[in-house]
Parts: C-alpha cells; sequence; structure tokens
C-alpha cells in the first residue's frame, strides 16, 4: 500500500478563500459540502411545513390553518422534501464520494459542477417565496394535478419555473456523474468490480436525464394552458385532463427510483463494511439494479388504477409492477446474505442500514399489495398510500442518507462523530418513525382520504398518535444536527480507517480526504464492489 | 399535598393528549364490506397481508438470527463466501411463482370490476367544487348532494356530532339487490367518488364519462369521501349512499318524482325582490359560499368580496355573464349556468346586489337569465 507515500498538502494557496469558495467552487469536496448542507436545510424546512400539517391533524375540527393554505403546506412538504432535500442529498453524496471510490482527480466537468448546485437555491427561493404571493402557494398536491392546477395563481407559475430550474439543475449533475463514472476510473477499476454506490448512481442519472425533461414537459403544458390559450388538459378545447397524469407519472414513477436506487448503493457499500465480509451476489445486484430501472419506465399507471383505465392497460400495469418485486427481492436476500455468517459490529452506520433494509422491505411489501389493481381500488388515494410512499422514502432514503453520513463523515472531515448520540438518533427515529406512519396503514385501510385538512371522528385516535409521533420525530433529528456540529468544532480526529471492514478506495487514502485527491491515478487491483486489493502510485494535490 | 396536585396534573395531560380514545373503536381493517366486490377486494387484501407479512416475517427472523449470531462481539468470524448461483436462482424464481399466484385471483377481480354490464339502473355522478350531484337518467330527475351541516368556524373538537363530515343533505338513494351502474364526469377539476363498503372508487373526470357498478346486499347507510384532491373543500365533500329494500326504495322514488313535478319552476314567473332575495340565500349559501364567504368579505387575495364589488354593484349584464359563463381571469369562478337553473341563478344575482353593504335595489327577473343565455349563443 502506498498511502505513506503521499503528503498530504495544505489548502492550495491558489485556491479562492471566504465566500468567493463557495460561490465559484469547482472542487467536487466543496461542491459536495454545499449539496449536503443545502439539502439538510431544505430537510428541516420540508419537516417544519410536514409539522404543521401534524399539528392541524391532531384533533378533528378546523383549528389552525384555512383549508387552502393545509393544501398548500402538503404541496410544498413534498416538492421541497423530494427536489431539494432527497435528490440534492444523493447528488451532493455522489460528487464528495465517487472520484474518492474510482480514483478520480474530480469530477468531469468541474465548472457545471458549479452551477448545478448554484441553481438550486434560486429555485428553492421561487418555491418558498410563492408562500407570500396573492394566493399563496402551489395547492394542488406535489403532482400538480390538471385541470386543479390550472385553477391556481401566481404561485402556480413560480413553482413550474422553480421545477425547470431543478430540472435542468439535476440533468447537469447527472451528466457530470456519467462522464465522470465512465472516464475518470483509475487503471483497474473495471465497470464490473467498481462500487455498487458507483452503479446505482450511474443508473439513477440515466434515469434523471430521460425523465426530468417529460416533467418539464407536463408543467410546460400546463403552463401554456394557464396562460397561452392551450388546451392540453381541457376537455372542452380537445384535450384530455388524463393526459397530465399520463406524462406527469411517466417521469413520476422512475423518479421514485431515483430516490430509491442510491439508497440501494449505499446500503451496499454499508453492510459489507460492517460485516466484514464481502457483498453477496455482486453481479445479480448489478443487473437487479439495472432492471429496476428498466421496469421503472413501464409501470407508471399503477399511479392511476381509478381513472377509469380499460381492464387490459389495467392488467398491464398491473403485472409489470408486481415484476418490480422479483429484482427488489433480489437486492433484500443479497443483503441479508451479506450479514449472514459475517462478523457484524453495529456502529451508526450500521444500524441505519439495518433499518433502512428492515422497513423499506416493509414499503416493498405494502407496494405489492398497492400493485394488485383490485385492491388498490381501496386503497388508492388514502392514508395508507401516505405511510406506503414514506417508509419508502423516510425510512429508505433518508435513513440511507444518515447512514451514509455517519459512514462517509470521518473520511470527509477528519473528525469522528460522538457514536452514542447517534446510536441514540438511529433509535430515537425508529422509533418514533413507526409511530408516526405504521398507524397510517389502518387510517388508510378504515377510509381516511389523503390531503383532507380536517376528519370524520373514527380517525381520531391514530391522527394523534402519528401526530405525536411526527413531533418526535422532528425533534430526534436535532440530535443529528447537534452530533455534526459538535464533532466538526470538538470531534475527536478521525483515522485514516475508522471502520475495520471497509475496504474500497476512499478509505486508502489520508483523513481528511487531502482538498485534491489522486490528481495523479493510482494502478489498482479491484475485486467486486470496489474492494481494493493492491494500490500502487497515485498522488494527491 | 404536592404529590396530589401532580398526579391531577398528570391526568389532566393525559386527557389533553388524548380526549377521544375512550369509547372510540378502533379500526385496523378495510370497512365491513357490504357488495359482491367489496368482499373480493377484502378477501383478496386479506390474502395479500397473510403473504405478504409472512414474506416480512421471514426475511426478519434470519436477519435477527444474523445479527444474534453471526456478530463481532459473540466472536463469530465472518466467512467470505459471496456468491452461489442455485440459491440466487432460487430466491429469483420462487417470489416470481408466488406472483403468479397472486395474479390468478388478482386478474379475476379486476374484470369483476370492469364488467359493468346488464345493469338494472343507470345513475350519472356529477361533481362539482365541491358537491355532487346524482341524476336518475331512466327517471328523468336528479339533486343535489352537499355536506350537512358547516364546519364549525371554532375550530373546538368538542361537541361535534357523530358524523362530523360524513353527513350530507341528501343522500344517494338505491334499491337493495339492483346492479346500478354510475356514470361519472365532473364539472370543474377531477374527483372522485368513494365508498369503502361498496367497493367501489372512481375519478370524476371533466369532458369524460367513466362507471362503476355495485349491488348493495344489505339495507343501510354507506359513508364515503372525495379521494382525489379537487381544492379548498376537498375534504368537505362527502358521499352517503342509503340502500333501501325494493318496496321502500319504490316510495321514495315516486315522492321525488312527484315533488320534481310540483317544484318545477315556471320560467315567464316576474318575481318580487323579496322572494328573489330569499330563495337567493339559500342558492348563495349552497354554492357561493366556500369562496366568496357568508360574509360577502371573500378570502382577500384567493377569492374577491362581493360585499362593495364593482361588478356586483355595477352594471346587470357584467355581472349576469360572469355568474353564467364563469371569469376569464379567475378559472377558480365556475360557468354556474351549467349548473343552475334560470331561476336560481336570477336569485342569487338579485341576492348579492341587496345584501352586506351592496343596496343597488336592482331586481333580475329569470327571463334576464334566459335572454343573457341566448343572447351569447346566437
Amino acid at each position: 500500500m502506498a498511502i505513506a507515500d503521499i503528503a498530504v498538502s495544505p489548502l492550495p494557496s491558489h485556491q479562492p478563500h471566504g465566500w468567493r469558495r463557495w460561490l465559484f467552487a469547482t472542487n467536487h469536496k466543496d461542491i459536495g459540502s454545499l449539496y449536503l448542507w443545502f439539502s439538510f436545510s431544505m430537510f428541516l424546512t420540508g419537516g417544519v411545513l410536514a409539522l404543521c400539517i401534524r399539528a392541524e391533524l391532531f384533533h378533528p375540527g378546523m383549528r389552525f390553518f384555512r383549508p387552502e393554505l393545509f393544501n398548500q403546506l402538503t404541496t410544498l412538504h413534498g416538492l421541497i422534501m423530494v427536489f431539494g432535500a432527497i435528490m440534492p442529498a444523493f447528488t451532493g453524496l455522489a460528487n464528495w464520494m465517487l472520484p474518492l471510490m474510482l480514483g478520480a482527480p474530480d469530477m468531469a466537468f468541474a465548472r457545471m459542477n458549479n452551477w448545478s448546485f448554484w441553481l438550486l437555491p434560486p429555485a428553492m427561493a421561487m418555491l418558498l417565496l410563492s408562500f407570500f404571493v396573492p394566493g399563496g402557494a402551489a395547492a394542488g398536491g406535489w403532482t400538480l394535478y390538471a385541470p386543479l392546477s390550472v385553477q391556481m395563481g401566481m404561485g402556480m407559475d413560480l413553482t413550474i419555473f422553480a421545477i425547470h430550474i431543478l430540472g435542468i439543475s439535476s440533468i447537469m449533475g447527472s451528466i457530470n456523474i456519467i462522464v465522470t463514472i465512465f472516464n475518470l476510473r483509475a487503471p483497474g477499476m473495471h465497470m464490473m468490480k467498481m462500487p455498487m454506490f458507483a452503479w446505482a448512481s450511474l443508473i439513477t442519472a440515466y434515469l434523471i436525464i430521460a425523465v426530468m425533461p417529460v416533467l418539464a414537459g407536463a408543467v410546460t403544458m400546463l403552463l401554456t394552458d394557464r396562460h397561452f390559450g392551450t388546451h392540453f388538459f381541457n376537455a372542452a378545447g380537445g384535450g384530455d385532463p388524463v393526459l397530465y397524469q399520463h406524462v406527469f407519472w411517466f417521469f413520476g414513477h422512475p423518479e421514485v427510483y431515483i430516490m430509491a436506487l442510491p439508497a440501494f448503493g449505499i446500503v451496499s457499500q454499508v453492510i459489507p463494511s460492517f460485516a466484514r465480509k464481502p457483498l453477496f451476489g455482486y453481479t445479480s445486484m448489478v443487473y437487479a439494479t439495472s432492471s429496476i430501472g428498466v421496469l421503472s419506465f413501464m409501470v407508471w399507471a399503477h399511479h392511476m388504477f381509478v381513472t377509469g383505465m380499460p381492464a387490459t392497460a389495467q392488467l398491464f400495469f398491473m403485472y409489470a409492477t408486481m415484476l418490480i418485486a422479483v429484482p427488489t427481492g433480489v437486492k433484500v436476500f443479497n443483503w441479508v446474505a451479506t450479514m449472514w455468517e459475517g462478523s457484524m459490529s453495529f456502529e451508526t452506520p450500521m444500524l441505519f442500514a439495518i433499518g433502512f433494509l428492515l422497513l423499506f422491505t416493509i414499503g416493498g411489501l405494502s407496494g405489492v399489495t398497492l400493485s394488485v389493481a383490485a385492491v388498490d381500488v381501496q386503497l388508492h388515494g388514502s392514508y395508507y398510500v401516505v405511510a406506503h410512499f414514506h417508509y419508502v422514502l423516510v425510512a429508505g432514503a433518508l435513513f440511507s442518507l444518515f447512514a451514509a453520513i455517519y459512514y462517509w463523515f470521518p473520511k470527509m472531515t477528519g473528525k469522528m462523530y460522538c457514536e452514542g448520540l447517534g446510536k441514540l438518533h438511529f433509535w430515537w427515529s425508529l422509533l418514533w418513525f413507526n409511530v408516526t406512519f405504521f398507524p397510517m396503514h389502518f387510517l388508510g385501510l378504515a377510509g381516511m382520504p389523503r390531503r383532507i385538512p380536517d376528519y370524520a371522528l373514527q380517525f381520531t385516535t391514530f391522527n394523534q398518535i402519528a401526530s405525536i409521533g411526527a413531533f418526535m420525530f422532528g425533534l430526534g433529528q436535532l440530535i443529528f444536527l447537534y452530533n455534526i456540529l459538535h464533532a466538526l468544532r470538538a470531534g475527536k480526529p478521525a483515522e485514516q480507517q475508522p471502520w475495520e471492514g471497509a475496504q474500497t478506495l476512499e478509505w486508502q487514502i489520508p483523513t481528511p480526504a487531502p482538498y485534491h485527491s489522486f490528481t495523479e491515478a493510482p494502478e489498482l487491483e479491484v475485486f467486486e464492489n470496489g474492494v481494493i486489493v493492491t494500490m500502487h502510485g497515485g498522488k494527491h494535490g | 399535598m404536592p404529590c396530589l396536585r401532580m398526579s391531577r396534573r398528570i391526568a389532566v395531560a393525559s386527557f389533553f393528549f388524548c380526549p377521544y380514545v375512550q369509547g372510540q373503536s378502533v379500526a385496523l381493517n378495510l370497512q365491513a364490506p357490504v357488495t359482491a366486490l367489496a368482499r373480493m377486494e377484502y378477501d383478496l387484501h386479506s390474502m395479500l397481508l397473510l403473504v405478504t407479512g409472512s414474506i416480512f416475517l421471514l426475511v426478519f427472523l434470519v436477519m435477527l438470527y444474523a445479527i444474534v449470531r453471526h456478530r463481532k462481539s459473540a466472536g463469530h468470524l465472518a466467512r467470505q463466501f459471496h456468491e452461489n448461483t442455485t440459491v440466487e436462482i432460487i430466491w429469483t424464481l420462487v417470489p416470481l411463482l408466488i406472483l403468479l399466484l397472486i395474479a390468478w385471483p388478482a386478474t379475476r377481480a379486476v374484470l369483476a370490476q370492469k364488467s359493468s354490464r346488464g345493469e338494472d339502473m343507470t345513475i350519472r355522478v356529477t361533481a362539482y367544487q365541491w358537491k355532487w350531484r346524482y341524476d336518475y337518467l331512466e327517471d328523468h330527475f336528479g339533486f343535489m348532494s352537499h355536506l350537512a351541516a358547516p364546519v364549525p368556524a371554532s375550530g373546538s373538537p368538542h361537541g361535534l356530532p357523530v358524523n362530523y363530515l360524513l353527513d350530507v343533505d341528501e343522500p344517494l338513494v338505491v334499491p337493495v339487490g339492483s346492479k346500478v351502474r354510475l356514470l361519472f364526469t365532473a364539472n370543474d377539476v377531477i374527483h372522485s367518488w368513494w365508498v369503502p363498503q361498496l367497493g367501489v372508487k372512481q375519478d370524476a373526470i371533466p369532458g369524460y364519462l367513466r362507471d362503476a357498478w355495485f349491488v348493495v346486499d344489505v339495507p343501510g347507510i354507506y359513508r364515503g369521501q372525495c379521494s382525489e384532491l379537487c381544492g379548498k373543500d376537498h375534504g368537505f365533500m362527502p358521499i352517503v349512499v342509503e340502500a333501501r329494500t325494493p318496496e321502500d326504495y319504490a316510495r321514495w322514488r315516486d315522492a321525488r318524482l312527484k315533488q320534481a313535478a310540483a317544484s318545477a319552476d315556471d320560467p315567464a314567473r316576474v318575481w318580487s325582490l323579496a322572494a328573489l332575495r330569499e330563495r337567493g340565500e339559500k342558492v348563495y349559501g349552497q354554492n357561493c359560499v366556500p369562496c366568496h364567504q357568508v360574509s360577502g368579505k371573500g378570502i382577500p387575495g384567493s377569492f374577491p368580496a362581493l360585499d362593495g364589488s364593482p361588478v356586483v354593484n355595477g352594471n346587470k349584464a357584467a355581472h349576469i355573464n360572469i355568474v353564467v359563463y364563469g371569469s376569464q381571469r379567475n378559472p377558480a369562478m365556475q360557468a354556474w349556468g351549467k349548473q343552475l337553473s334560470d331561476t336560481d341563478i336570477a336569485a342569487v344575482i338579485s341576492y348579492e346586489r341587496n345584501a352586506w353593504g351592496n343596496h343597488t335595489g336592482q331586481i333580475v327577473q329569470p327571463a334576464e337569465i334566459r335572454a343573457a343565455r341566448h343572447g351569447a349563443a346566437s
């Protein structure tokens, strides 16, 4: 191992300092940090909106918000969490970790990288400002279904423009990820040997490039229907309101996997590290992830089972959706097989990865229930769906992000977080997440529609439990914030290799990662999943 | 005694947290089905719960075993295996087989839901922001169905009625044992008609017709709600279906037919201002209040005030035009000409022009509305 040869140089002197370092950032690590901090602030913002929703739903009877404001809260909660919190967080992680894991000097297009980040704040500012324009923010749900969204005020136009900008940002981020993975891998880091996180990011990037333009098309048609006299979604003018749903969900379903595949990638790195054992079935993982990506384009209309599609279409989309359970099942079984006969230890990243595995499986299985069109007739548009996608997105995407941050934090910062607080954060989140979202299955089964500001008396008990759970869950995220801030200021110095079983390339370089890592590519011999067997050469700037 | 004070405080606090838990039965499953379709959905869901539950349990137990036994702290050493083709093929094929077994009954259920032919009666369901209209197509009568009582403004959860948000002024009445086919459409945006016990949920889409069907087995009252976000009062447009015995239904139907014949308005009648205002206030209450409010003040920023409005206090023709045809500028203002009679529109306009701080003293007669409709058509 050639680590000892590599001298760590301080921040290069030509590098801009102060605010210029961030505004003009071209370094993948700086941009990655910007992404991560930005997405965390959006996570807190979207979380506050969620708590407003849960406060209103604590009691039957209208209490804090008018119904139209309530609809704005649910809409913006969804949009902010999807486009502001989860997607940028994964892009940020890919920015930070891909060059380190693949042996690249930086991302392929450093200036485009800068722009793809700096488009985000103005877009999200526009979205948030829309609360204060006449008529308020968009109130049609995050899906912005026409013709309801044609009725809205100026807030909807701001939302449409914000979505355009967010789309451009994520497309540019994706181009960068694809080009980096294809062209900047160090010698020896073959495609079929690179880390699952790289594979997941690659497939996700393709999904983003394929579907963000579709969403842009949908909201552009909405815009012209609103202001320029077109009738794409107006039956009286020869259009079709359901067309919007087809176009939206052609984006929307792959979007679900855009938020899930990187999570699969993270978990595929974390579990082998803490099981001290190679990932089971690496090749089948790659194929499973790819086939999930392909299948995700063929199932969109399962979001539309009650629009009144013909029986043949119902059946096609039902079968295709059920089929996704097969590759997803393969992944779950592979992770469990990786843990099997391992030598596991349970530091915070592993705990979050196991939490992910357990709860994501519940979300996946309730997805199988929803895929059966005849049952979906009862569950569509109910709180069951709310429970289902929060199991996938909170316990899935968010828990995997926590796992990733705890896992790579020492390498990123050179500091150790407090393990005790990390574990507290995990157990607290696990408990209150389930208290919040498990009862929502019952609410949906009992007949409570989603997106209602007030409800009938028989739904009271579970709503109160969910509201209490939500506030406690929200509170618990401050433990995470404190842990991070405290570790940054006063954390113990981290070792180069804080995790005994972590064997991918990022752990072969000094801690914290040098500002310019791999200015000269190393010669690698790699086992599957990015595990480094030998490394020669390689220099850091 | 501090101890007593403390326990009293805890009691008060717990009362605050769960005042409704007592005496409230907590539903954990789908509502009791009363149609063949709903029973099929119920059984299918139970089967899925069993299958998915067992899969979860299996995965969880294997994982738990590994967590307990294969941990470093228990001195377990990792075995470095990383693939096994046989096992991988098995756990691809077995789930596929399970899915095939699910697909069979699932397909039969979908086909059953879609076989709406051979109906005994047809009812057209039209969704409006934020109410339902039911038209009995064979009998040529129909009516609107609104939320029965307005939502109390106080926001206090105490003293809410038993069927809070689930009561309507006019339920949909159907006979048991008859195959009822519903044709769905909407006037403005997409709504969704959901009555869990009937096993029916269908979107109502403006400009399109969709259908669904049910045969109710047991007389009773079955409640549901709109389940597609349709704007401000999405949570306040419940559905109530009253299933009666065929004899009961026949009596209700005869009464309805007589009532429809008796209440038809004479379009040529010339009304007094007082009579129009009285009727107009009712029409206003059923249709205009959600946006323009009882006070006529609207909701600033979203819905304009009518009290003191230049349209309401200005030229009659402009006022009639916006009510009949809707607003070009603000799509939330619907074309009420499509759902209200000439007399109702005349009444509500006359009311608005002489309510709150508006004192125009002007009357708008049904004939003027008819003229406005025909004028625009020619």
